[in-house]
Parts: structure tokens; sequence; C-alpha cells
């Protein structure tokens, strides 16, 4: 452009420039996927699209904050010396609007692509379907990992505006951390496989609330099902520790229980683990479905 | 001029003259042969490729951008090899594909920006591309709106400008004036006229009508089951495959007179090649100027009026009747290689 335009240096005339050739840089794959996940991370909360697709991603994301907000405004009142919930229990408590969240928003991520056919006009670009899987998978983790990480952090930071033990919240707010990281995954991992497999965004929605709540249902009632068996045959409600085992069918039980252990906090409800085996099974479990929701995704993007 | 009888190697790894060369590419599915030896050397301009529905356009184009592995044979493009080569490739090459693929609840803008970043320019250049190269395709103040609320010719014009956008070397157009009116197709194909005339961008264009192709291309190239039929200048093409139809009134003294079969008679006669068209139309091949005056003269020795004498384009269908005909009398695939892949 530089030697070709002199007369451009005159401002004082107005060009009909016509069409001028590009000869800046270009950034390349890393770039462009990084671009993606940008995207793709705030199309979760409705960022850059219609007022519409914000306000249930949005409400979803308050209603997560507003609890954290009152128990902090309830503690920083009574001047108790201690939050009245665990970390990680809060987001075992707030359960059902993680993954109304992630049943909501994976279609948005994956299904809109698949059902207006703009998968293959990514793939030709730089970009392959492993970039692909990274960027969405990276950027649904992220967003999960905020709509779970922000309520502890308020929680965190109320904490400290009560001057409670400085060291104890912060450990605790690092375990509710963990949790969140591993909500995220799982849900994340799980969400996306189902909303891969439909362009239908209703099709994935349901299908994901299904996954994951009716599995949870089924695992309490597994769980107290063998409970009363075992407290009819004589044993103590929480001595009963096979119960545990029906965690392994439920996302959100996988993740509470696993958590509860690794770190040693109070279990409540079904959040424990049968064994110290159990446990290692448990966490086991949570990295191979990752994996394996990673590995089928890449497949399922290779072949288009 | 491109020539595929020649031998490509000697220009193969020199300075990448042609666009596109394929050398005896070959893509073969389980049930079918998408395509066969294919062999073309595609020059700078506009080239049309021509074909009809599941002659292996689109499984082309797919080899073409990387994103296929060709079973047999090679191709580069722009000088870099498609086995080997695809991102680099994809980096320096626009692709508007067949299909729709606008999400329709964002801005011409926004989805533009949006395919310029995922070709790799920074958030500045992106944006001035999208706002320029929309308004060269014609997109004005609509660039706003949600795509949703657009007209076909519009949509067309956003995934056109998609293509263009990081300002490649060539373009893949795959049947651009799919679903459009014939205004909007002539609007279509002055805008890939321009594509390479103004831009100076090498364009491919798809299309299973050859007439349209005959008014932008350069050159065309007729491909039929996967395999090459011909690979011309836009001239050859046009002085071999023009037609004139002619229908002629019976003679009025004479009832019963058989006059189509006379009048072809007389300009078989005069060395032109005719074929009937049905009821009272021949078809006359238009070998030079000389073919109006025989038709004039031989209708007139016979005493008959002409109803007409019309110039006429092969449509695509003829041109395969004449050479796969000679070819492959026993087959006419039923398969369609393209619906095998088209879901890309």
């Amino acid at each position: 452009m530089s030697d070709s335009m002199p007369a451009a240096a005159r401002a004082d005339v107005i060009h009909d420039i016509g069409y001028r050739h590009y000869d800046g840089p270009r950034l390349g794959r890393g770039y462009a996927t990084r671009s993606l996940y940008t995207l793709t991370l705030r199309g979760s909360f409705g960022l850059g699209r219609s007022i519409k697709s914000k306000i249930l991603p949005m409400g979803l994301l308050a209603l997560m904050c507003v609890p954290a907000l009152i128990i902090v405004a309830v503690a920083v009142y009574l001047k108790s010396g201690k939050l009245p919930l665990e970390y990680e229990r809060y987001l075992s408590i707030m359960d059902f609007v993680i993954a109304v969240f992630v049943a909501s928003q994976a279609p948005v991520a994956l299904s809109r692509d698949l059902r207006f056919m703009t998968v293959p006009l990514y793939f030709s670009r730089p970009i392959t379907a492993g970039d692909y899987v990274r960027a969405k998978f990276g950027a649904m983790f992220s967003a999960m990992f905020l709509l779970t990480g922000v309520p502890l952090l308020i929680m965190w930071i109320g904490s400290l505006l009560a001057s409670m033990s400085f060291s104890y919240n912060l450990e605790h707010f690092g375990f509710g951390l963990v949790a969140a990281a591993l909500y995220s995954l799982l849900y994340s991992s799980l969400a996306l496989v189902i909303a891969s497999a439909t362009p239908r965004r209703g099709f994935g929605v349901a299908g994901i609330i299904m996954v994951l709540l009716i599995s949870s249902a089924i695992a309490s009632i597994i769980y107290f099902v063998i409970n009363r068996h075992d407290i009819n045959a004589g044993f103590q409600v929480h001595e009963s520790t096979a119960a545990y085992w029906a965690n392994v069918i439920s996302p959100s039980g996988l993740v509470d229980s696993s958590v509860t252990w690794m770190f040693k906090l109070p279990t409540s409800g079904a959040s424990g683990v049968p064994s110290t085996l159990g446990g290692f099974v448990f966490l086991a479990e949570i990295a191979a479905v990752s994996v394996a929701a990673y590995g089928l995704l890449v497949r399922r993007y290779r072949k288009i | 001029m491109p020539d595929t009888d020649a031998p490509l190697y000697p220009r193969r790894y020199g300075r990448p003259v042609s666009v596109i060369i394929t050398d005896n590419l070959t893509k073969r599915f389980p049930r079918v042969t998408a395509l066969d030896r294919l062999t073309v050397d595609v020059q700078p301009g506009v080239v049309g490729l021509v074909g009809a529905n599941g002659a292996g356009k689109s499984t082309l184009i797919k080899i073409l951008l990387g994103l296929a592995p060709a079973t047999e044979g090679t191709a580069r493009v722009l000088g870099l090899d498609v086995a080997t080569e695809g991102a680099a490739i994809r980096e320096r090459v626009g692709y508007m594909p067949e299909h729709d693929c606008l999400p329709p609840d964002v801005s011409a803008t926004e989805f533009v920006v949006h395919m310029a970043r995922m070709s790799g320019l920074p958030p500045t250049a992106a944006r001035e591309r999208t706002a320029d190269t929309l308004r060269h395709v014609g997109l004005y103040e609509e660039r706003y709106r949600p795509i949703g609320t657009y007209s076909t010719g519009m949509k067309q014009r956003v995934k056109l400008a998609q293509a263009l956008v990081h300002d490649p070397r060539l373009v893949l157009l795959d049947e651009p004036t799919n679903g459009l009116d014939p205004a909007g197709r002539d609007e279509m194909l002055e805008l890939i006229r321009r594509v390479h005339s103004d831009f100076g961008i090498s364009v491919l264009v798809t299309s299973h009508l050859l007439g349209e192709l005959e008014r932008t291309c350069d050159h065309v190239v007729v491909v039929d089951g996967g395999k090459l039929l011909r690979s011309s200048s836009t001239a050859d093409f046009t002085k071999a495959t023009a037609l004139l139809a002619v229908e002629v009134t019976d003679r009025q003294s004479d009832p019963a007179f058989d006059v189509v079969g006379a009048l072809r008679e007389r300009l078989t006669g005069g060395g032109l090649t005719v074929t009937a068209d049905g009821g009272r139309v021949l078809l006359v091949e238009i070998g030079s100027e000389d073919t109006y005056d025989l038709v004039r003269d031989a209708v007139a020795d016979l005493g008959v009026g002409l109803v007409r004498m019309e110039q006429r384009r092969h449509r695509i269908a003829e041109v395969f009747q004449d050479r796969a005909a000679d070819e492959r009398p026993d087959e006419r695939p039923d398969e369609r290689p393209e619906e095998a892949t088209s879901h890309v």
C-alpha cells in the first residue's frame, strides 16, 4: 500500500481507494483458537448476543451470587466468627443452578454451530478439529468456573470484611475452588458431549438436564434404599458407607463426596466416600469421564 | 492458457504460476468414486468448475482445502501441497460454501469480524477489513442488522464477504448463485467478475449451469462423475457449444411436405452439424458467422416462414450426453458422490 498510494498524503482530497490488499500480520492458529475461546466464553453469558440471550445466563449468575451475599451479610451482622456454611457445601446446595446453567449454555456453544452449519466454515480456516474442541471446551469450563467461583469469592471477601480467621477461610476458599473446578470439568464434559450430538438446542438442553439431574435423583434413591436396608439390618446410619457407592452414577455426588473426602470436610447427607479406595475411584472416574468426553468431541469433529 | 493435455511436470515445482494443479487426483468412497484421475491446471483468473450435482465438485473443493485426503494423485494450491500444507493453504484461500452457514442472530458485521479473526487478522484489522469488504460486496446500513432478517441475495453477499475478508489469493466459491433470482444471479456474477478484475483475487467458482459461467469465467472446467470432460478457455467453449435453435413454418402450398427433414438435409449438406430438438425445432451448431447466412438461405430456398432463430447455450447435461455417451454408454451413475460428503 505504501508506495502505490503517494497521493494519499494530500489530506484535502477524498479518494475512492477501491480495493485495498491486506499485508499486515496474520496471527495464525493459536490466535484464531483464542478468538473462538473468547467469543464462546462471552457468548455463554450472553455478551455480544441479543438481550434475550443475556437473561438466562445472567439471571443464573445472579441466582448463584445472591445467597452468598445474604450469607455474608447475615454473618457480618451477627458478628459470628465463622461463615455458617462450608465453601464447598455452598456449591452442592446450588447444584441445581449450576446444572441449569450448563444445560442452557453448552448447546449455545456447540449446537448453534452445528445447526447453522458454521463448523465447516471454521475448518476452512487454519484451525483444526482439535483447536475447535480446545476453544469450546476451554470456554465452557471457564464459564462454569466463573459461575461457581464468583459466589465463593464473595463469601471469602465477606469473611475478610468480617475479620474472620484469615488462614482458615483462605484454606477453605481454596477447597471450594477445587470443588468449583471439578464441577466445571465434569459438567462441561458431559454437557458438551451431549450438545455436540444434536443441532437442536432444545434436545441438547433436555438431554443435559436429564443426565445431570435424573442421575443425581437415582443416586439419592439408591443411597437411601441401601441406608434403610442397613438400618433394618441393625447398623447405624452413618456407618453404612456402602451406600456412598451410589455417588458413582451422580455427577454432583461424585464431586461433592470426593472433595469432602480429599479435604476431610464434614460430610452431610450422601456426600461421603465408601472407603479410601472409593475416594480414589471417584476421582479417577471424574478424570476418566473428562478425558473420554474430550476424546469423543475431538473424534466427532474430525469427521466433519 | 491452461492445456490439460500438456504434461504438468515441468512447471510443477517451479514458481507457482498455476493457482491449482491436480495430477491424477482420485477420491474413492466405499461405494462411489467421487473423483476419477482428475488432472487440471488452473491459471490465475476466474475459472468455472461445471458439473451436475454429484459430479465431484464439492469433493474437489474439500481436497483442495486440505480437509479430506485424496485416495490417489496429488494436488497443489498456490504452489502448496494439499496433503501436507493444508493449514497454509487455508490461510491464503477463501471458501464460500454452497450451504447456509450464517447464524441468524448476529449481524453481518459481527459475523464477518469473527471470521476475519478466525483467519488470523488482529482485532483492529479485522474490523477495518470487515467494513471494507462488506462495502465491496454491496452491504451498507443493513450490515448492523441480524442476518436472520436478510434476503437470500444479501446472505450470499455475507457469505462472499467472509470468504474475502482476509484478502486471500484465491477464493473457492461453491454454487454462489444458488437460490438467487435472475437479477440476483447477474449481480452475484458481476461481483465475482470484480473479485478478479478489481481485487486481483483468483476465483474458482462452481455451478451446474454452464451458461452463467460462460459470461463470468475466463476458463471453464467441466467434470462429470468425477472425470474431467473438458477444460478450455471460455472462448473455445462458447464457439464449440453455441447452438442456434431454428423453427420453421409448414409450407403453405403443401402442408404434408416434411419441411424439417428437408431443411436438415440442406443444412447438413452445407457442412453444419444439426440435431433435432423435438417438434419443429432444429439445433444447429454455430461454426462461424456464416452459419446464420446458411440457415437464412436454406429457409428461403424452401419457401417457408422462419418462426424463430435464436442462440442457445448448451445446458451442461447436453455436454455430458455428447461426451459421456461415447465413453460410457451403459453407465450414468445414480449414486451421488456429493451427497456422501456434502454435510461437511
